[in-house]
């Protein structure tokens, strides 16, 4: 019984905890004044307060079902995968188009040469193969391309 | 010896797919263990093709020790970023900082971008085709050089002593 007491105040604290968290990430689009300091918000506010939700769940089942649950930790794993992703899509996207920054910014953005916008100055190469197609005509002796 | 190697290339990458299968239907019937296989063994051949050479791990230890170094550093910044957030009246100094690459493994870069942006008060914007400098735009700016060297002590020089490149 004293299990479940104090599992369930774990439970409890770490929902609250991750409701907290997530709304405070929300909170910062609303407050931050322009698009890249909104970006912060939602790659970090967010992550944890996930995080802390899908533990809770995690402790919640394995307790009250008396098995493992471990199914959360993938979606732990694929939130920290995608949300940086996302987040620098985001801002490069922000940089590319120009979006003006608050006055007081410091640093600044330096020019774009052609090779970092992906304008294609770098070697690419040169046709995609095909996953399978392409190793049976080698063998028989003709060369993709 | 050759065949299995020609079959699973990656053979790291398909053990992870077969444990997320798994892990996604939640059990280890005999069933799901053989689907899973047949995943495993098929999707690294067909994204074979998108598959830059990986660097492989030296240090485990080291990694391990660079993912709960990293894990404590996620909690610390989404209490900052909600303290900034909750706090009105502080007024946060946002700012660019280029930083210089010193490594050049195109899934280190990715690595350190993506901690870069989990971690306190730091979003990675821009990294250069040639691979010199990443573009990371602060929070919450007080001293440049600090911030370059926080980040190359505590992430970049791990991840080199990680992948060794």
């Amino acid at each position: 019984m004293n299990l479940y007491l104090l599992a369930e105040a774990v439970v409890a604290f770490l929902l609250v905890a991750g409701g907290i968290f997530a709304f405070t990430g929300s909170l910062g689009m609303l407050q931050f004044k322009d698009f890249f300091m909104r970006l912060h918000g939602p790659t970090k506010g967010t992550t944890l307060g996930i995080g802390c939700t899908l533990i809770a769940s995690m402790l919640y089942f394995t307790v009250t079902q008396g098995e493992f649950h471990v199914q959360e930790l993938l979606i732990t794993l694929f939130l920290f995968i995608t949300a940086p992703v996302t987040g620098h899509m985001l801002a490069k996207t922000g940089l590319h188009m120009h979006l003006r920054f608050t006055t007081g910014t410091r640093g600044s953005v330096p020019e774009f040469r052609d090779e970092d916008v992906g304008q294609s100055r770098v070697a690419r190469p040169a046709k995609a193969r095909h996953p399978w197609r392409s190793r049976r005509q080698k063998r028989r002796g003709r060369l993709p391309r | 010896m050759k065949a299995m190697g020609r079959l699973l290339p990656t053979p790291t990458l398909s053990l992870v797919l077969l444990i997320t299968w798994l892990l996604l239907v939640r059990s280890i019937a005999p069933g799901q263990l053989i689907l899973g296989a047949v995943l495993a063994v098929v999707i690294p051949l067909l994204t074979r093709g998108f598959w830059e050479p990986l660097p492989q791990v030296r240090h485990p230890i080291k990694l391990a020790r660079f993912v709960l170094v990293v894990l404590y550093d996620i909690v610390k910044a989404n209490v900052q970023v909600s303290l900034l957030i909750l706090s009105p009246k502080r007024e946060p100094h946002p700012g660019f900082v280029e930083y210089p690459l010193s490594v050049k493994d195109p899934l280190t870069i990715t690595l350190l971008a993506n901690t870069i942006t989990m971690t306190p008060g730091t979003v990675s914007t821009n990294v250069r085709l040639d691979r010199s400098s990443l573009l990371i735009h602060v929070l919450d700016m007080h001293d440049e050089q600090a911030l370059v060297r926080e980040i190359q002590e505590r992430y970049e020089r791990p991840l080199k002593e990680i992948f060794e490149c």
